[in-house]
């Protein structure tokens, strides 16, 4: 009920907001209405929240010559494709289905608005008028890895994490191996909670952790509930996709930043000089969509150097971490020395390396 | 492999267990009285949208005793949601399982609008109760570095297990979850009293969501209580309807997840973790089928339990 109330309340959100453009239409040539289909909140300080911070850069980027609206809090089943419809409706010519869970909603709404196009993240299905996008995560993960790495006292480090899908084992292991590359004797404690979404679980998960020795922890849920108890038991943890020093001021070291402008307003460049064409893009650091949030006053100048030579490297092309030799758990080699794994391993990866006890 | 080691264990055990435990003790109640409300996940969230909000609107003015006002108004949020179900099924007569079941969904609904300017901010929490001598000691921590409201949970079990086994307030209670007819027959305000029980059951579900949203993770998020209502809710019937057993069940559900927890972060990786995901659930119908073995099946369930009561008509 609520569901329903809150959509027609965006409706008319939405409404409003295209009223100003139509009477300027007269002015100019009528500008772009691009849409987005939110998971969460826009205030949730994690993924929805960075989708929104891309909406308001390619809303600052493009001004007036796009109209952005918003629908969040969209469930990953069925009642998503009627939102998506809607914003069709609407005569939205771009839009964004910003949760790997619309990967077939999307479709299926793509097929009933040929005239439309779609971008959906972090999926794999494309159409003529379906596209997809991802960000290269694992990189900001080598940085926090590094981080860690030099930052842990016990040599042990935490990672909680949801499933075992190839999204969650490539950031274990990025931040597993950048960690060993600054200390060999790095171990890895990981635990997997089965979910995306349970705070009391991803706390008592991190308290785990911690109470075996962990003294840095990073995550891969959704909610800053690890942060928070890391602040609890002071020690140290990494936001993820967003600053959430907000959550624990003293534990958070820094945190990988997912930053979607640049992709949303090159999207919508492309629509407004009519070169749209569907495709399936995996950016980095390098394309801007990967940032760092401020360090914290903790971290001492050596690490940040570190830090920032990650960063500076993998734009560079000179570093990227799954670089051989990489063994996996049995001690199996699975990379050899210098050799680059190709993006079609990386995208499948299902075995955790050397030092992870999970 | 020390003593410190499962000190801290039982800590994370503790926490885990105490939001359920709180949520079962007050369905107890309300299941003895002869009434089935399924809307403790929906209680439990605005219970603790509530607390969260109002420890963090008037936090400033009322300094550390925010928190308590905070848990106040959870427990009576969550008995005025509660109420909303009461006056379906008890005036109303309507089917209890339905509308237990929409107040669930409500209460999903209704705190997600009421949280949604409230997400992505943090409370301060409780301060600890005890002097931090006691709650830092390395030993005595395992008895008093708790949030007051696990001390109150422990209180409340027990209360519960004591007004209806030994008190006639209670004998009557459960008179009108054996028998209504009767009951209303020699006199006793059937009606009232379940309203008091469901109004009960409600604050403590309250209470039990301000748990998430004020100690084990000091902020709002959508759904936070993630699925605990009904975890609560197997609880009351795998407790068999007594408060010693919802005690013990409750801590037992709280172990086997922290053994989850720690059987993962060690490297136990022989069994998959799915299996460990669901070792509660496992656990849970193995004890059942040994108390319907040893018992006859049903008999320990308040006979009127989701029947609804009309006497006039």
């Amino acid at each position: 009920m609520a569901l329903i109330t809150r959509r027609n309340l965006m409706k008319t959100a939405a409404a409003g907001l295209t009223l100003p453009a139509l009477a300027r239409s007269g002015l100019a040539a009528e500008p772009l209405k691009v849409g987005f289909v939110y998971l969460g909140a826009i205030g949730d300080y994690g993924w929805t929240w960075s989708h929104e911070q891309g909406r308001k850069a390619l809303d600052a980027a493009l001004k007036g010559q796009v109209v952005t609206s918003y629908v969040e809090n969209v469930k990953e089943d069925a009642s998503a494709v009627p939102v998506m419809k809607d914003l069709a409706q609407q005569g939205n010519k771009l839009i964004f289905t910003t949760s790997y869970g619309y990967m077939d909603q999307t479709l299926e709404a793509a097929k009933q608005f040929p005239a439309v196009k779609w971008e959906h993240c972090t999926g794999y299905k494309r159409a003529d008028n379906v596209g997809t996008y991802n960000s290269r995560f694992y990189q900001g993960r080598a940085v926090t890895g590094t981080i860690a790495g030099m930052m842990s006292k016990s040599g042990v480090i935490g990672f909680v994490g949801s499933f075992k899908i190839p999204e969650v084992v490539m950031g274990v292991n990025a931040f597993t191996l950048a960690a060993q590359a600054v200390n060999p004797k790095i171990t890895t404690k990981l635990v997997m909670i089965d979910t995306w979404f349970d705070p009391a679980k991803e706390a008592a998960a991190a308290e785990t952790l911690a109470n075996l020795g962990c003294d840095v922890i990073a995550q891969h849920v959704d909610s800053p509930a690890v942060l928070q108890v890391c602040e609890k038991r002071k020690i140290y943890g990494f936001g993820y996709g967003a600053d959430m020093s907000r959550f624990a001021p003293k534990a958070h070291l820094t945190a990988s930043l997912d930053l979607w402008g640049p992709y949303y307003i090159e999207r919508a460049k492309a629509m407004l000089d009519g070169s749209w064409k569907s495709d399936d893009i995996w950016w980095g650091f390098k394309e801007g969509l990967l940032g760092m949030a401020p360090y914290s006053k903790t971290v001492p100048d050596n690490v940040r150097a570190a830090a920032d030579k990650i960063v500076a490297d993998t734009k560079a092309g000179t570093y990227e971490v799954f670089t051989g030799p990489i063994s996996d758990q049995t001690g199996k080699e699975r990379v050899a020395k210098g050799q680059r794994m190709p993006d079609k391993e990386l995208l499948v990866m299902d075995w955790y390396v050397k030092g992870i006890q999970s | 492999m020390n003593l410190a080691f499962f000190i801290d264990a039982l800590i994370t055990v503790v926490g885990v267990t105490t939001p359920i435990l709180l949520a079962a003790t007050g369905e107890l109640v309300v299941e003895k009285s002869g009434v089935l409300n399924l809307g403790l996940e929906g209680m439990m969230l605005i219970g603790a949208v509530t607390g969260f909000a109002v420890t963090l609107n008037y936090g400033p003015d009322l300094g550390d005793w925010a928190p308590w006002f905070g848990v106040l108004a959870a427990a009576l949020a969550g008995a005025a949601s509660s109420m909303l179900f009461a006056v379906l099924v008890l005036t109303l007569g309507s089917n209890q399982v339905a509308t237990g079941l929409a107040l669930a969904i409500f209460g999903i609904g209704l705190s997600s609008l009421i949280g949604a300017g409230y997400v992505g901010m943090i409370v301060p929490s409780f301060d600890s109760v005890f002097p931090d001598r006691l709650a830092s000691d390395p030993l005595w921590r395992v008895v008093f570095s708790y949030s007051p409201l696990v001390y109150f949970a422990l209180i409340m079990v027990f209360a519960v297990g004591w007004f209806l086994n030994r008190t006639r307030a209670g004998l009557i209670l459960r008179a009108v979850g054996e028998n209504d007819l009767s009951a209303h027959s020699i006199g006793y305000p059937v009606i009232a009293i379940r309203y008091a029980a469901i109004a009960f059951g409600g604050a403590l579900a309250g209470i039990g969501g301000a748990y998430f949203s004020m100690v084990i993770t000091p902020m709002w998020a959508e759904q936070m209580t993630a699925g605990r209502g009904w975890i609560a809710l197997a609880l009351v019937v795998f407790s068999g309807w007594r408060a010693g057993r919802l005690l013990a069940g409750a801590y037992f559900f709280g172990v086997l997840m922290t053994l989850e927890l720690y059987a993962k972060a060690s490297g136990f990786s022989f069994l998959p973790s799915q299996f460990w995901a669901a070792m509660p659930y496992i656990a849970a119908v193995v004890a059942l089928a040994v108390i319907s073995a040893r018992e006859v099946a049903g008999s320990e369930a308040p006979a009127c339990l989701g029947r609804p009561f009309l006497p006039n008509s």
